[in-house]
């Protein structure tokens, strides 16, 4: 089975995040660069499709140069090979995902799979505008995702439960948090990676419209907590969680 | 607590280093994070290795990581010293299992084995299967090893060895041990195999640093070997000490990952706890330790940069080796001292990693080449003047 994995670098979610003084953006100096958690156990699970039924698991990011670390690791995780479609400008997921649109009418992979999200922006549109511009199903949050022949199925994590889809292939699979643990990229890995193939193309080149339809006008940090009150009995505390609260 | 094992990164030193090499760093810190952190303290406080952790460690390519061939990854000496740190950063006694497998055991072999001692032992090492120790120092000879007492003498056309080996990391898992011993005319190593009639190892208890880690005694009687059993290219002292520079070289990195582990805790530490009117790190006093330990780890981590680019380009010598495990292991005590200071009666229990660090390193200052010992090779260097005798 041919596996397509979209990936997308963000800051390490370790980092303590600073947003500029004019609220353009946030402090990238000293920011440690790292795959979007979500996309990592989208290699995963790609790999561990391939390592049951063959295959080959094909990275994509549409960014910079400095891309190339994160699709590095990708590789010494385990996939086959990557390409990095190279735009220097900031894009937003219209545009991205006509790129990826774009990208798969070209590979033709059996399956797509992605992070539900990346964890900068939390936009968690990739995934689904990829589908409708493929005309293919989609299949997102995705904890379990089983194969028999040519059909897919797969468990999603829904509000209030767990609901199961099956669909045929080709088709779209974004991944939840509890899918998988994603495994570390091993020495003789990073070793391997070095001679895989990394693919350039630049974005303007695959006559794609990357015209911005969406403006980030401003980043606020997020307000400082207030800090808690103390109270003095439970009689009190339910008094304040009915009068004031008003959750109960 | 947040995330002991950061970056301390003040001269964004990260950039000096390629993808790959942050990639293996952050393969490693992964691992201590996950794996190693969550059983360490147990580990310690029974006084018992974590050997099931050996075989996660092989497959991620740890043993031997800068040997090539014979099933090693073939690293650079960034790389590899970056996994000492990372490893250390979780425990002393992880690197030091590491350190004694890759840098002391595999390397003699690399460096002085037969090519049939290669192909039958690096791989299986490598593939963490096979467990090495290395016995070189002995009960009445530590810093002065040349005055070994263990003896190899010639039996037709083999070797029998007596004597006693002390202070052997792993001495009791290993499969196979490197005992340095004195022949008629110079010291020579051998590969004696655990289970040969007359070799029998005793572990050391009732220590006080380095309890995940398993420390032994090797005891020879009329160990009889094959000549095939004796590593061909050793000729005298130089071979067991050319492992011990290899060895410092990883402990030099290593201490540098004790020292952030035992920082990154006071810091948090002292950020969160309030005394009198404010948070402890507001006190000049607790900012003056701070900023101590943060500078020397900052110095240390350059040090071991450059000397990793000169033991890349063969340029380094046993001399800046020293330099790097005297400096960097000094440095880390202390920095763990104070550390434990900061965290006040916190300080002394394993709640935080910062009294089993400080505890450790009381054996790594010790251990391949004491402080003293490393002052003394340096003084010789830059006087000319040998002052060991």
């Amino acid at each position: 089975m041919k596996i397509l994995v979209p990936v997308k670098r963000v800051p390490d979610p370790a980092t303590t995040i600073r947003v500029l003084p004019d609220g353009s953006g946030i402090a990238t100096d000293n920011v440690k660069w790292v795959i979007n958690p979500f996309d990592e156990i989208a290699i995963e699970e790609a790999l561990r499709i391939k390592e049951k039924q063959g295959g080959e698991v094909v990275l994509v990011a549409v960014g910079q140069q400095t891309w190339q670390e994160q699709l590095r690791t990708g590789l010494a995780m385990g996939a086959d090979r990557a390409i990095l479609v190279r735009s220097e400008a900031a894009l937003d997921t219209l545009a991205i995902a006509r790129l990826l649109a774009k990208i798969a009418e070209e590979q033709k992979p059996d399956i797509i799979i992605l992070g539900k999200q990346a964890i900068d922006d939390d936009s968690n549109q990739v995934g689904q505008m990829l589908a409708e511009m493929l005309g293919w199903p989609q299949a997102t949050f995705a904890s379990k995702v089983e194969f028999q022949d040519r059909k897919c199925t797969v468990v999603r994590e829904v509000d209030g439960g767990l609901e199961t889809v099956a669909f045929d292939l080709p088709a779209i699979v974004t991944t939840d948090l509890r899918l998988n643990e994603p495994r570390y990229a091993s020495l003789p890995g990073i070793m391997k990676a070095r001679k895989k193939e990394l693919k350039e193309i630049p974005a303007d080149s695959l006559g794609v419209d990357l015209t911005p339809k969406l403006k980030i006008k401003k980043l606020d940090p997020p307000p400082k907590r207030q800090a808690g009150r103390k109270v003095a009995s439970v009689e009190e505390l339910v008094q304040v969680l009915h009068n004031e609260a008003k959750v109960i | 607590m947040a995330d002991v094992l950061r970056n301390v990164d003040f001269f964004n030193l990260d950039e000096l280093l390629t993808p790959e090499e942050r990639m293996t760093r952050d393969t490693v810190r992964q691992f201590v994070q996950r794996e190693v952190l969550p059983v360490v303290e147990r580990h310690f406080a029974n006084e018992t290795f974590p050997l099931d952790l050996v075989p996660r460690m092989a497959e991620l390519g740890m043993f031997g990581a800068n040997l090539k061939g014979y099933g090693c990854v073939g690293m650079n000496n960034v790389a590899y010293g970056l996994i000492m740190q990372e490893l250390e950063a979780g425990d002393s006694g992880l690197r030091s299992f590491a350190s004694v497998q890759s840098a002391l055991s595999m390397y003699a072999i690399y460096a002085f084995g037969s090519e049939e001692q290669k192909n039958r032992y690096l791989p299986e090492m490598a593939r963490g299967k096979l467990i090495g120790c290395f016995g070189l120092t002995e009960p009445d000879h530590g810093s002065d090893p040349g005055g070994m007492e263990t003896r190899a003498r010639r039996d037709g056309t083999g070797w029998v060895l007596n004597g006693t080996k002390r202070w052997i990391t792993n001495g009791s898992l290993a499969g196979v041990a490197i005992v340095w011993a004195r022949t008629d005319d110079k010291i020579a190593g051998f590969l004696v195999e655990k289970g040969t009639s007359g070799f029998t190892t005793r572990d050391i208890h009732g220590k006080f640093s380095m309890r995940a880690s398993v420390t032994s005694e090797l005891i020879l009687e009329d160990v009889r070997v094959p000549d095939s059993a004796r590593l061909p290219e050793a000729r005298g002292l130089g071979g067991p000490l050319s492992c011990l520079t290899q060895a410092r070289y990883g402990i030099a990195w290593g201490a540098i990952g004790a020292a952030r582990t035992c920082y990154n805790c006071a810091l948090d530490y002292t950020r969160s706890r309030r005394q009198f009117s404010r948070v402890l790190a507001g006190y000049q006093l607790v900012q003056s330790k701070l900023v101590r330990i943060m500078t020397e780890i900052t110095k240390a981590q350059m040090v071991c940069l450059r000397l990793a680019q000169l033991k890349d380009a063969g340029r380094a010598r046993p001399e800046h080796v020293s330099f790097a495990k005297r400096n960097n292991v000094a440095m880390a005590l202390e920095a763990a001292r104070l550390a434990r200071d900061m965290l006040g009666a916190n300080g002394i229990v394993n709640e935080y990693p910062v009294i089993r660090h400080m505890l450790n390193l009381e054996t790594v200052n010790t251990y391949e080449g004491t402080f003293d010992v490393q002052t003394l090779i340096l003084g010789r260097d830059i006087t000319g003047e040998n002052a060991f005798e």
